[in-house]
């Protein structure tokens, strides 16, 4: 692909004025011929840059990242109108910067908080009003169709969000996702806490991505400090990020199975996954890993001990995992409920922009551990696995998919001595006036940190972006024409985070 | 159907006998700090120097157990001369005064409230308000109904409603955007009712202290009865608590 834009690894810092810097016509020219030869959106964010506010993209081809900046323009066309994956970042920039991007077709907050700059609000709010604001949630109009809403709070024991169903009679004919209640103000905390908090705010940006996030930001600030991890460190971080996507998914297999209420499953899961969690617990002290990763390594060693031990648990647990995955599959009352149920199409899948095992189901292979290996990942044979029907089942499958590669994938890093230098403090001076963008294959998908620094190699602007800002629509779009009974299953076959979201 | 069977056997029984019979937790976990008070005035600051929730007062020589998120950062600097973390899991607190400490707690039996113990000691029921954490806390708490801990047992359940609800359960710093929903739930509890923050976003604001979109912690908006630390608790400290404040 020729274009511009610079080409940049993952993980690896560059100086700031190596990016180019477009004037916006350029820079529009050269992201819409990136985009349509199927190049895809990692990053699409504004920062203040001195007095002047500036525009950066970064985008993803196989194998290829590639960044640019602009000046922000008087007026601003919308991508969105172009290309569907940009909707979210351009309503995300205009709540933080007071930008807008004209001829957006579904202009709307995100999570519900001023500008950061004092501009004329662009969605005509003060923020005296509770959330939504000033906003008329999406309506349908006509005889026997109604409306359901649900949240912020759930009945069960999970995070707040407002969903909002327009149905005819049990189908939806269209869901509404409203996010932005748990917005703590991630990123601007990264920007002015002190480095030392940096990682216990990364591991609290997503509880049961905690391990992801913390190696987003770890290798983020490893690269503009240049430092590298050992061996033995990156070993561990590999299997703390295995050990994570393995008990999300054994989680979501059972939350499946209780939903269409076979509950043997559903038991059996939940405990497994508990004891996928407690060999977290072994390796660091903590069940979501928080506190293992820090720049520079981990902070715990892989003792003899610990190695025999953690081998000997998942050696017991694998038959188990396999065969209660096997139960799962093999029941028909099962099967009934998940298969052809909120199915998305792969053009679908495409035009969203979907990632992870969302897409995965899909049929798009993408998966970060593959193209942009980081830490072990580039010396593993990771598989490429795709399911085609989009369906609940076809999510379902391929999170069971996933557990078993993990579980091999560990077993294997399990088999050798790993010896790493502990990180005691882990502080380190970034370097100024730099760029690192870090992707990472995290359960959900990809997940992303971008840092810039300033002359003084402060932060100037700390980005954030979950797998699951792409991957919202994804819900919505497989609600469509769907029981709205069927609503949980859905929601627990892509459960997306909230709080990663909402940052 | 053979293959349920066959699941069903290999599966076993996973309950916990607890608390008829003590648990055990891996090594490396994190609990109740044991300070040592003569430890060199250097290494005490150090480790107040190098929390990353300055949650440790060098000149009390105590830490906040409602603002450390137990990283461990200080047991490693001080190599456990000034603080080091026991396998204590009980770490809950009716009072918040009582988050300060130098390694003892006072002992939730004693402070607990007679009238709660009265009056929900045999059935609880309990709604859940998630208001801007991680989901770590709220994993955990989940994490109560698996078969292992098997909360229902001891006559304690997470409802669907406020209106079914003798108290909330509430995890997070309570966000700007959550505020508003938490106190509706709270009101919508029918009185007597109990409150009880979790975690230690709920506690202090935890790892977002600082932001202006979040609280200072669920006592700076509604009176509390009952604090438990960790980030996130882990089960067994959630177990406890229940237990021990309300039976």
């Amino acid at each position: 692909m020729k274009t511009v834009f610079k080409q940049i690894v993952n993980g690896k810092a560059i100086a700031r004025d190596i990016i180019p810097r477009l004037a916006f016509d350029e820079f529009s020219h050269e992201v819409l011929a990136i985009i349509g030869e199927g190049g895809k959106i990692v990053h699409y964010f504004a920062y203040n840059d001195g007095s002047a506010v500036s525009l950066m993209a970064v985008f993803r081809t196989d194998k290829l990242l590639l960044a640019a900046s602009c000046d922000v323009p008087q007026n601003y066309p919308a991508f969105s109108a172009q290309s569907e994956p940009f909707h979210m970042f351009e309503r995300e920039m205009a709540e933080q910067f007071g930008i807008r991007p004209e001829g957006h077709p579904w202009l709307k907050m995100v999570r519900y908080h001023a500008n950061s700059r004092g501009l004329p609000d662009v969605f005509g709010n003060n923020y005296s009003q509770d959330i939504p604001g000033n906003y008329d949630y999406y309506t349908v109009e006509g005889e026997e169709v109604h409306e359901v809403a649900v949240g912020p709070v759930h009945a069960g024991v999970i995070e707040p969000g407002h969903f909002r169903f327009n149905c005819v009679g049990e189908r939806v004919l269209h869901l509404e996702i409203q996010l932005g209640y748990q917005h703590r103000g991630v990123e601007n905390l990264m920007c002015n806490a002190d480095f030392k908090r940096l990682p216990v705010i990364a591991e609290g940006i997503a509880g049961d991505t905690a391990i992801g996030n913390c190696l987003c930001m770890a290798q983020a600030l490893e690269g503009l400090a240049y430092v590298r991890p050992d061996g033995g460190a990156r070993i561990i971080r590999t299997i703390a990020q295995e050990l994570e996507r393995i008990a999300n998914h054994v989680g979501d297999l059972g939350a499946l199975s209780g939903d269409v209420a076979f509950l043997p499953v559903a038991n059996y899961c939940g405990r497994m996954r508990g004891d996928f969690l407690n060999m977290t617990l072994l390796l660091c002290g903590n069940r979501f890993g928080k506190g293992l990763v820090r720049p520079g390594g981990v902070c715990f060693q892989m003792t003899e001990e610990n190695r025999k031990t953690l081998t000997e648990r998942i050696n017991e647990l694998t038959p188990q995992v396999e065969h209660v995955i096997d139960l799962l599959f093999s029941t028909h009352s099962v099967l009934s409920r998940f298969e052809n149920c909120g199915a998305v199409s792969r053009l679908d899948a495409e035009k969203l922009g979907l990632v992870g095992p969302a897409a995965r189901a899909c049929g798009i292979a993408y998966d970060a551990r593959r193209n942009f290996p980081t830490e072990h990942y580039r010396f593993l044979d990771i598989n490429e696995h795709v399911e085609l029907a989009g369906d609940v089942y076809a999510r379902a499958k391929l999170k069971a998919h996933e557990v078993l590669e993990s579980i091999s994938i560990i077993q294997s890093l399990l088999k050798d001595h790993v010896k790493t230098e502990c990180v005691v403090s882990g502080s380190f001076n970034p370097a100024p006036s730099s760029f690192v963008v870090t992707v990472n294959e995290a359960w959900r998908g990809e997940l992303s940190h971008c840092v810039l620094t300033d002359a003084a190699g402060k932060i100037l602007r700390y980005k954030v972006k979950d797998p699951s800002f792409h991957n919202w629509n994804g819900l919505a779009m497989a609600l469509r024409d769907t029981g709205i009974s069927d609503f949980p299953l859905n929601n627990k076959s892509f459960n997306l985070s909230y709080c990663g979201f909402d940052l | 159907m053979l293959k349920t069977l066959k699941n069903r056997f290999e599966q076993g029984y996973r309950t916990s006998r607890y608390p008829k019979e003590k648990i055990e937790l891996s090594s490396r976990y994190r609990g109740l700090p044991i300070i040592n008070l003569s430890a060199p005035d250097d290494v005490v600051m150090q480790c107040a120097d190098a929390c990353p929730q300055n949650a440790i007062d060098p000149q009390r020589k105590m830490i906040d157990i409602g603002r450390c998120v137990f990283c461990g950062t200080c047991e490693r600097l001080s190599e456990g001369k000034f603080i080091s973390f026991s396998r204590n899991f009980e770490l809950a607190v009716s009072l918040k005064e009582h988050l300060w400490t130098a390694g003892r707690l006072p002992d939730l039996s004693r402070h607990a409230s007679q009238h709660f113990k009265a009056l929900f000691g045999r059935s609880l029921q309990l709604r859940q308000v998630s208001a801007a954490g991680c989901n770590a806390c709220e994993a955990d708490l989940n994490v109560l109904a698996t078969p292992f801990f098997d909360l229902a047992r001891f006559g304690i359940n997470f409802v669907a409603s406020p209106r079914h609800a003798d108290g909330i359960v509430v995890t997070g710093p309570i966000s700007r955007n959550m505020k508003t929903a938490l106190l509706k739930t709270y009101e919508a509890v029918p009185s007597p009712k109990v409150v009880i923050a979790a975690g230690c976003c709920s506690l202090s604001g935890g790892p977002f202290s600082g932001s202006p979109e979040v609280s200072k912690g669920l006592d700076s908006l509604i009176p509390v009865d009952l604090f438990i630390p960790g980030c996130p608790p882990h089960p067994l400290t959630y177990l406890n608590a229940l237990l021990t404040y309300f039976k």
